[in-house]
């Protein structure tokens, strides 16, 4: 052994070489700086001995200094199904030195008596997710429960620590590191390209020393490949079906494949196609976020054992879970981002001294640049960040009453505690009291609720819950997700009375559009929707049956910055059209010839008349997010400016505007101009049904309605009310409202992605190219495909309902 | 009459749906509202759901908008005007006085409902279970037998209709030509679909004249969904 093993009792160096390990560079670093007692921050490739070099200091701490019967390690995932994983990883060197050691993972799907009995009689160590951190915090034994605590893990910190479930964390770490000042926290994350606020996050208070960087040391690069396939690439869509049989071929060459795709209704109809061409009858299964638990467990099951030769998953599969031997990764459709395709790579090949291979298989034109994009980013070792957010004020307006829940606070105090977490840093007094006020009394100008208070001040001029019945409540709405209410997807048993199995669940719009009769696939068959029984959509097996396809919006990633101006570069770059395929290079070619090829920074906007209707059709490659705000904006310029827009589409490349009038003569410099997001911006966003969802989401995070009243299935004449309605009288009396506020930064960030909208309206300023031209060119093709698929138009509602109108009254004048 | 109205004959009386709710009836020139639900907000404050006090402030200021439009002679509120006994104290001052100004511009008309079974003390105006004019006859709860020239509220009606490939949910006037529901008016209700079974004992074959953001479009039998079963009922206000 080498002289790195002293720093590891006897007991763990003899485990080690037993195995015919040893201890790794960084998994040493981990134990000196945790025996210093520093927080550190560990970034390394997937396989990297990430989980072990986390544990491995508490592992030694609890050797060496026995269990105190309470708790001394806190975990915490993003995932569920990971916190269990990682239970199970960390159990073997528990049981195979046997330490003295208990370790229970809790989460939501826990059993109520043994969440019970972790509360009075709490393991050594505690592996969970942030949301039943937050439940814990609120209890008023919650100093004693983690008071002793010497040591917190946070998995998977690049996944989620731009997030709200990052922000809420984050508050938790502050009130956890002011509940017990020595505790450790270490970080985990996979290679980001930008460590600081990783290292920020894990600094939760302005006392404590900053956080230090471990980095592994770095694995092969990968063997990246893009599919080039020979049948015809398709001009639009993302299903790759044109390629399936060379995929199929590739699945049989390895020993086992991971095959991701972005959508679950791609996996469901990808997994369809590949067992109607497997004629091997190899095993192949299916997993996604929709399918019920038991079906996933077995799915993980049957492949950490090695009994299938391949799975099609969605990003349930995305992170650190560490199931077997892989040795391949399909990408099927564009990978949308460097980082996250590094990371479904890093599913194969768990050793890291080996390359892992992967296979890109594009699904349109556009997507064959991206993949060849995303290729070159990993062949650079380049990865693309997610920038650190705002801390969201619902969230803290949610935190405030759980401290209180807990203790009485003085809010001097807590101020500074929560301007310790990163995501709260600049925070600003009067948002903290906004924040405060809010969750006594609503926080309204018109002081109705001065009774209702529901938190008080004391004599000391602290903040302490009003009553028991506060607390409960509060318990209760704890958490960020909100959930659309979902239906269960379950089989109509023979027998009439008992219930059928339980297939998974699925949003209730989904069900909503179906009606008995219908087809569609789930878990990898075609079932028959008979009808609703409460929250079950019940099915029938209808094997054989052509389905109509579930579409479930889950999934769907814009395409990163970084990957996006890559992308603009290929297509700039005459000279490396050589290396493209060649149905690219001519499709290329023939744009050049009737349009233009815009350069890296230009857009490129054309005009052209298409079957009676005019169109502007513009490619600035910045993601669906985008362009469909920025088509929002624009239609509303043209119509001002009596073009007559008719409607738009926006793709993840470009964007599409059709009207009446030909759009050839608009000043386009004006029309893209950056005042978009000023007035028109803040006209559109008033009166769109995005704000609304937005903001009941914010409203039920921050605790004005209740989870009970928010849109879960009652029997019976439940009183609720519309949040709609609530928003629209709110937005009337007080429009700075906290609660808008939070809407409003959720929208922009969200769902129109303002950020990403200026930064191309920045770029293009003095850089537009227009082509008027005749007829459509070979670019547009794509999103001139999509138009009849799917059509926004600003009151798009507003005139289906009039259309419809007509319709029926046409329809009823007929003789 | 604008193009955002709807009109249709009740009983041989012609009457204009408002795209607010409220309904017109030219002959009499009289202004018929229905659920204002006041205070339905702090009602719901007491119970620790502090929504925002101003539906109230919200409610008037939409009826004032219309009075100043349409200078009605009359004005009959159909009942559940006040969300609960409570409400007529709880009210701010300054709405308070807003209400009182326009219950003062015209004859007031208050039917009673199940919400507000009192008369309110502070503000002018008749007060009756139910009353008679010319061909209608305007009371809170729709009777489940026939009754030609009934005008009511209480189950604050809203269409699901299909338009193209989405479903839009809206508050609806609800008329087989005979009689008819009125959409709640309230700044905080919401409503019931109208093929749930609470609608079947008052129409046979029912027109509903949905709301829309710039106009109220008429719709009718295949072009009403009903909502899925088990489905949250958005203030369900009767009870």
């Amino acid at each position: 052994m080498d002289a790195l093993t002293p720093a590891l009792p006897p007991l763990f160096a003899d485990w080690f070489s037993a195995r015919g390990w040893r201890l790794r560079p960084h998994q040493l670093e981990c134990l000196t700086s945790a025996r210093a007692g520093a927080s550190h921050l560990l970034i390394a490739p997937t396989g990297g001995g990430k989980t072990l070099a986390g544990f491995l200091p508490s592992l030694v701490d609890l050797y060496d200094e026995g269990s105190t019967g309470a708790l001394a390690t806190l975990y915490v995932s993003p995932l569920k199904a990971l916190a269990v994983d990682v239970a199970r990883n960390v159990e073997r060197p528990i049981t195979e030195m046997g330490l003295p050691i208990r370790l229970e993972h809790r989460t939501g799907d826990t059993p109520a008596h043994r969440r019970q009995r972790q509360k009075y009689a709490p393991p050594d160590m505690l592996l969970t997710t942030p949301e039943q951190v937050a439940l814990l915090l609120t209890h008023q034994d919650a100093p004693k429960y983690f008071g002793a605590l010497k040591s917190i893990i946070v998995d998977e910190l690049h996944s989620f620590h731009a997030t709200k479930r990052g922000a809420l964390l984050a508050l938790n770490l502050a009130q956890l590191v002011r509940l017990a000042p020595s505790v450790r926290l270490t970080g985990l994350s996979a290679t980001v390209p930008d460590p600081a606020p990783l290292l920020d996050y894990l600094t939760p208070s302005n006392n404590r020393p900053r956080a230090e960087l471990i980095r592994a040391e770095g694995g092969a690069i990968p063997r990246v490949s893009v599919l080039d396939s020979e049948n015809r690439i398709p001009w639009s869509g993302h299903s790759a079906r044109h390629a399936l049989s060379e995929v199929y071929e590739a699945i049989r060459a390895a020993k086992m494949t991971l095959l991701f795709v972005n959508t679950r209704s791609q996996a469901e109809m990808t997994f369809q196609a590949l067992w109607r061409m497997n004629d091997d009858n190899l095993p192949i299964a299916l997993h996604h976020g929709s399918l019920d638990v038991e079906q996933r467990r077995r799915v993980e099951a049957a492949m950490s054992k090695g009994a299938l030769r391949a799975i099609v998953c969605t990003s349930t599969l995305d992170l650190g879970i560490d199931w077997g031997d892989v040795d391949l990764v399909i990408q099927m459709g564009a990978p949308k981002g460097a980082s996250r395709l590094t990371q479904r790579i890093g599913r194969a090949n768990h050793r890291m001294d080996e390359p892992s291979s992967a296979l890109l298989v594009p699904g349109n034109r556009f997507e064959v640049l991206e993949c060849i994009a995303a290729e070159g980013a990993i062949s650079e070792g380049a990865l693309d960040g997610e920038e650190a957010r705002r801390g969201p004020l619902d969230v803290l307006a949610q935190h405030i009453l759980a401290v209180a829940c807990s203790a009485p606070f003085d809010p001097d105090a807590l101020y500074e505690q929560v301007r310790g977490a990163a995501p709260y840093g600049d925070l600003a007094r009067a948002d903290f009291d906004q924040a405060i006020e809010f969750a006594a009394t609503g926080g309204y100008a018109l002081r109705t609720y001065e009774r209702f208070r529901r938190i008080v001040k004391t004599v000391e001029g602290h903040y302490r819950v009003r009553n028991a019945h506060v607390a409960q409540q509060h318990r209760l709405n704890a958490g960020t997700i909100v959930d659309a209410p979902s239906f269960n997807i379950r089989l109509m048993s023979s027998r009439a009375r008992a219930p059928g199995r339980k297939l998974g669940t699925t949003e209730e719009w989904f069900v909503e559009g179906l009606a008995p009769g219908d087809t569609f696939l789930f878990a990898g068959e075609v079932l028959r929707f008979e009808g609703v029984s409460g929250t079950d959509a019940l099915v029938t097996r209808a094997p054989g049956e052509n389905p109509r396809i579930p579409s479930w919006n889950g999934g769907k990633f814009p395409l990163t910055t970084y990957l996006a101006s890559r992308v603009r570069k290929i297509v700039h770059d005459e000279d490396g059209w050589s290396g493209l395929p060649s149905q690219l290079r001519d499709w290329l070619e023939i744009q050049k010839r009737v349009s233009i090829i815009p350069g890296a920074d230009e857009l490129l906007v054309e005009t052209f008349p298409h079957n009676e209707r005019h169109f502007l059709v513009c490619y600035p490659f910045d993601g669906r997010l985008a362009h469909q705000t920025l088509g929002m904006l624009l239609t509303r310029r043209l119509e001002r400016s009596g073009v007559q827009p008719l409607g738009f589409v926006p793709t993840e490349y470009s964007l599409s505007v059709w009207g009446r009038r030909d759009m050839s003569g608009v000043d386009m410099a004006a029309l893209f101009d950056e005042d978009m997001l000023g007035d028109d911006l803040e006209s559109w966003l008033a009166e769109s049904v995005l704000m609304k969802k937005t903001f009941r989401d914010c409203a039920v995070i921050a605790g004005l309605i209740d989870r009970k009243h928010s849109g879960e299935r009652k029997s019976g004449r439940q009183v609720a009310f519309s949040a709609d309605l609530i928003f629209d009288v709110l937005k009337e009396h007080e429009p700075d409202h906290l609660l808008l506020k939070a809407a409003w930064a959720d929208a922009a960030h969200g769902y129109l992605d303002i950020a990403r909208l200026q930064g191309l309206l920045a770029r293009v300023k003095g850089n537009l190219r227009h082509a008027p031209l005749t007829r459509v060119s070979p670019l547009a093709v794509p999103v001139m495909l999509e138009i009849n698929k799917e059509t926004i138009i600003g009151e798009a509602q507003e005139a289906m309902l009039k259309e419809a109108s007509d319709a029926l009254i046409a329809e009823a004048m007929r003789q | 009459m604008k193009a955002e109205t709807s009109e249709f004959c009740v009983n041989g009386e012609r009457l204009v749906a408002l795209l607010s709710g409220a309904l017109f009836w030219p002959a009499k020139n009289t202004l018929i509202v229905s659920d204002l639900h006041f205070e339905k907000g702090s009602n719901f404050g007491a119970r620790g759901v502090l929504l925002p006090p101003y539906d109230t402030r919200t409610t008037i200021r939409r009826l004032a908008v219309i009075m100043a439009e349409i200078k009605p002679e009359r004005v009959i509120s159909l009942g559940d005007a006040f969300h609960d006994r409570g409400a007529e104290a709880r009210m701010d001052e300054d709405d308070a006085d807003a209400l009182a100004i326009m219950t003062g511009a015209a004859e007031w008309v208050w039917i009673l409902g199940n919400h507000d079974p009192e008369p309110p003390v502070r503000f002018a105006g008749a007060v009756a279970e139910e009353m008679q004019s010319g061909a209608l006859l305007f009371r809170h709860e729709p009777q489940p037998v026939p009754q030609p020239g009934e005008i009511a509220g209480h189950l604050h009606p809203v269409a699901r209709v299909k338009a193209e490939t989405r479903l839009i949910r809206r508050r609806c006037f609800a008329t087989d030509g005979e009689r008819l529901v009125m959409p709640a008016f309230g700044a905080y209700s919401g409503g019931l679909n109208v093929l749930d079974d609470a609608f079947a004992p008052i129409f046979t074959r029912v027109t509903c004249h949905v709301l829309g953001g710039t106009g109220v479009y008429p719709f009718t039998g295949a072009a009403l969904v009903a909502d899925p079963p088990n489905a949250v009922r958005i203030d369900r206000a009767a009870g």
